[in-house]
């Protein structure tokens, strides 16, 4: 099966070539092997797969937080040797600072990715009017000067979506980022990423266990294998945006997560090849 | 797709519900403390006149504050003294403690290089670190105050070290994705998130600090609270061994409130619990 949709025209923003991440002390265990990806610009794709697959393993080595152990990770044309600024990331946790405000909380990247950094200073007030812009997009507006633990956990996830876009990231990893929110409030807030991406068009890379999801959010669903994890299948989401919740009762979007349902079986008791090298 | 039910920001003057159980209890509870000292010297006073307690094996409260007025300029003096000492003993440990503790605690190799040796370090009796204080710098206050720090400097330095190594890594993967220095990460997560722990310590430290420089003057300096003291039971004033002990108590208790005071308006956030 083929794991690259980018045209040949334009080459794919985001770009894993035979990945393989060792895990632990003694490299004794792959979490993801002979790992290929492609990712067009502006393109949202979503990784679906069994518990334990390295989806995480998947986010650390494009993100550069992680060195992969064999192959190339290139994002933008340029190799990935470290952390990048023009990602953001949201994860199953918010992860907010308890001493700050919901504001300055959004505001974090600002303080240390560049150009901002050294303009934060002198361009505070328009820095704190976008931030409030972004708050009110996710429907926090009003909620800028409390602080993240008096927010219920979607409230949270959404000032968490704020943080990751304020300094107007080109790469959107979000690992699980609904994760830990109750079906109601989660779908909810497919609608508020999805109205998102649709503004501003960043490149996304969404980890999640929920097919629903991915297939609601996602140009395309990638499929991984049980770990070793492999992109073992991928699907390409026909339906038409913005899509609403009525898309989700569709015949063909059931038959869709059905398919996905099946195959990540499949993967889960590991009919998907082993390789060891 | 935008339309997001809208959830009214909270009215900070509304009463949570069940508040206005239990008021009479809160309202009484400020006094709670000062009733159950008054109860205390009552107690220690009417079991020494029972008793016919003699005033050089226990004095009762009354002569105590009476000697405390008898007294009272030396005891200010010797008080002023140990009060100077104890707190510069104090602020060199916040100085050392705080910066120790940012160091050991975000590198795990120093962690695990240099916390055998401090504890090590803690393990000594600082009583027995006086005399060599004196061979190095006489009698004085210099010994009061290296003692002082000395004592309350380990607690500090450990839980700032907690505070900063114990950061989660989620938190930690945040900055770094954005391309953040170790420099950045402590200065943005790992000393904010240090604080709680940084001011537990201190109200340990405070305490302790005068038991360091009280124990120093009693032997090696002739001036200040433990010195007083020394000389006073050495002429059988056994009360004013007790002022000294009320006034230390005091100046103890006065120092241990600034603290919270300023924990308050700074680590607010940890104690969300407690409002």
């Amino acid at each position: 099966m083929s794991t690259t949709a980018a045209s040949p025209a334009t080459p794919p923003f985001v770009e894993l070539r035979d990945v393989a991440l060792a895990y632990g002390a003694t490299a004794a265990t792959l979490a993801v092997e002979r790992l290929n990806l492609a990712v067009a610009d502006g393109e949202f794709v979503a990784v679906v797969g069994p518990s334990g697959c390295g989806k995480s393993s998947l986010m650390k080595v494009v993100t550069g937080l992680w060195p992969p152990s064999r192959g190339r990770v290139t994002v933008d044309g340029t190799a990935v040797k470290g952390p990048l600024g023009i990602v953001g990331m949201a994860f199953q946790n918010s992860v907010q600072l308890p001493w700050r405000t919901v504001l300055d909380n959004v505001m974090l990247p600002l303080e240390i990715v560049e150009p901002h950094a050294s303009r934060l200073r002198r361009e505070r007030r328009s820095y704190e009017a976008k931030a409030r812009d972004l708050l009110q997009l996710v429907g926090l507006a009003g909620y800028d000067r409390q602080h993240p633990w008096q927010l219920s956990g979607g409230m949270q996830q959404r000032a968490s979506l704020c943080r990751a876009l304020i300094h107007d990231p080109r790469l959107l990893m979000l690992d699980e980022p609904f994760g830990a929110l109750d079906m109601f409030t989660r779908e909810e807030l497919w609608g508020v990423l999805q109205d998102l991406w649709i503004a501003r068009r960043p490149t996304v890379i969404l980890v999640t266990h929920d097919l629903r999801e991915a297939v609601f959010l996602a140009d395309r669903v990638l499929v991984m294998s049980a770990r070793p994890g492999r992109i073992v299948a991928e699907y390409t989401v026909p339906f038409p945006r913005p899509r609403t919740l009525e898309t989700t009762y569709l015949p063909e979007f059931t038959e869709l997560t059905h398919e996905l349902r099946r195959l990540i079986a499949e993967a889960r008791v590991g009919v998907a090849p082993e390789v060891s090298s | 797709m935008s339309d997001l039910p809208s959830v009214m920001p909270p009215d900070p003057d509304e009463p949570l519900p069940f508040e206005h159980t239990e008021k009479m209890s809160e309202r009484l509870r400020p006094l709670l403390p000062w009733l159950v000292m008054g109860a205390f010297l009552l107690l220690w006073e009417a079991v020494v006149r029972l008793f016919h307690i003699p005033v050089f094996l226990l004095p009762a409260p009354s002569a105590v504050a009476a000697s405390l007025i008898e007294w009272a300029p030396q005891i200010r003096d010797n008080a002023l003294a140990t009060l100077a000492t104890t707190v510069a003993g104090f602020a060199l440990a916040i100085v050392f403690g705080v910066a120790g503790g940012v160091t050991i605690g975000s590198s795990a190799t120093l962690y695990a290089a240099f916390y055998p040796l401090l504890i090590g370090f803690n393990a000594v009796p600082k009583v027995a670190i006086v005399p060599i204080l004196v061979v190095w710098f006489g009698i004085g206050a210099v010994p009061a105050i290296l003692t002082a720090f000395l004592i309350s400097f380990f607690p500090i330095l450990v839980n700032v070290a907690t505070g900063i190594a114990t950061v989660e890594p989620e938190l930690k993967d945040v900055l770094r994705a954005l391309g953040a220095s170790n420099r950045q990460i402590v200065a943005k997560v790992g000393l904010p998130r240090a604080m709680p722990y940084f001011f537990a310590s201190l109200k340990v430290a405070i305490t302790v600090a005068f038991v360091g420089s009280i124990m120093s003057e009693t032997v090696a300096s002739n001036v200040g609270i433990g010195s007083l003291m020394m000389t006073a039971s050495a002429r059988f004033e056994v009360p004013l061994v007790f002022a000294g002990l009320v006034v230390t108590a005091v100046m103890g208790i006065l120092l241990y409130l600034v603290a919270e005071a300023i924990e308050k308006r700074v680590v607010g956030w940890a104690m969300r619990g407690h409002r």
